[in-house]
């Protein structure tokens, strides 16, 4: 018979170790999507929260997150997609920013504006720290990112858009 | 799921819900209609996200108003004819050339950002608009950028700016109940591309009421073909 307590804590690490199906290092956790774990009723209980409301991996994440609380242990499951408080790249752990990093990816700057119309200040780049960059585009290959280049080491890198 | 059209006994509320949601629905499948025609990569990259992000706040408003209604977001979405629609006639206008679509994003994408930070007295629409507004104010950014650039670029690309933010005028009167907050934000950006900003005049209306243009017809037929010819078909 296992209790409660150990069912939960189970569940809850299983729901914490899916991972971001575009950004297979990062966790669920790491990005802040992962709102709560709860027992209901005997029912396992799981909010996230989508980064953009389009996000198309949030299908597959609801499903990944169901599959490994069940393979935990936990018979019953439900995962809830929460909107309320809206996610926010403050919610980024360092650890996903850290990992961010290592992928090449900048991590959200807080506080760079979101509404000044071109002047923008360039990011770092990821490999060489050099300044002399530019964006390529305002958008990339999924709703969180933008593409820049590095015009100093000719390495192209990507920004998690600040959110 | 029926393929068979639903009727609804609207409220104010679930029309102020439905208002929302197919505004951006109709204006993000016209956006997601530019998927493998833009002018070049980086757009394609952009409009595919845009469009990404109107349907995804349109699904969250469908649920919204799935709750009061106790229809899906599908069926509110494939099921409904043209006339339950209460989108304004802006956004199922035909996407015209890349002037019309960027001067159209702008206009609507300004009111939509005022209307998320106005707030609303239902908790379940600040939710929505929390997450919109951010996504919102990426959007006006891109769209004023581009047209600055084509309002003060070419003689050609200022000639087709200029046509679009004339001909889409007339359509920007049902967007917004705040006119002159709307003009204090749209007048710099034209000012700053170039652009002779047109006169307020007589508007154009009748998408609130479900008095549509002919291309929303055309529009839903292909957004609905699919669940209405095969109910409850998945893959």
């Amino acid at each position: 018979m296992v209790t409660d307590d150990a069912l939960l804590e189970r569940a809850r690490a299983a729901a914490a170790s899916v991972t971001d199906p575009e950004l297979p290092p990062l966790t669920v956790e790491d990005l802040g999507i992962l709102r709560d774990v709860r027992l209901n009723d005997g029912i396992v209980e799981v909010s996230i929260t989508p980064t953009y409301s389009g996000c198309p991996a949030m299908r597959e994440i609801t499903d990944g997150i169901a599959a490994a609380v069940r393979n935990s242990g936990a018979e019953q499951v439900r995962v809830r997609l929460v909107l309320s408080p809206a996610w926010t790249t403050d919610w980024l752990t360092d650890i996903a920013r850290a990992k961010l990093l290592d992928l090449g990816i900048v991590p959200p700057e807080p506080g760079r504006p979101l509404q000044t119309l071109f002047d923008r200040p360039a990011l770092a780049c990821p490999r060489c720290q050099s300044t002399n960059t530019e964006q390529v585009s305002a958008f990339g290959s999924t709703a969180c990112k933008a593409l820049h280049r590095c015009l100093n080491c000719r390495e192209p890198f990507e920004e998690f858009k600040c959110h | 799921m029926t393929s068979t059209s639903i009727k609804l006994n609207e409220t104010p509320q679930t029309r102020a819900y439905l208002s929302l949601a197919d505004d951006a629905l109709i204006l993000g499948h016209r956006t997601s209609e530019w998927t493998g025609h833009a002018p070049l990569l980086e757009e394609e990259l952009a409009l595919a996200n845009i469009a990404l992000d109107l349907i995804g706040q349109a699904r969250a408003l469908y649920q919204a108003a799935g709750d009061l209604t106790g229809h899906s977001e599908d069926e509110l979405a494939y099921l409904r004819d043209p006339p339950m629609f209460r989108n304004a006639l802006i956004m199922e206008l035909p996407n015209g050339d890349f002037a019309f679509t960027i001067a159209r994003l702008f206009l609507v994408s300004v009111a939509s950002d005022q209307q998320w930070r106005r707030g609303f007295d239902d908790p379940a629409l600040v939710a929505v608009a929390d997450k919109a507004m951010k996504e919102t104010a990426y959007h006006i950014r891109h769209a004023a950028e581009w047209l600055i650039r084509l309002g003060d670029g070419t003689d050609e690309s200022h000639r087709r700016a200029q046509q679009a933010v004339d001909t889409l005028w007339p359509f920007t009167g049902e967007i917004t109940a705040a006119r002159q907050t709307w003009l204090d934000a749209v007048t710099p950006v034209l000012a700053r591309a170039t652009l002779r900003q047109p006169k307020d005049g007589w508007m154009q209306s009748g998408g609130r009421s479900g008095r549509h243009t002919e291309h929303l017809g055309h529009l839903l037929a292909e957004m609905q073909i699919l669940p209405r010819t095969y109910p409850g078909a998945t893959w």
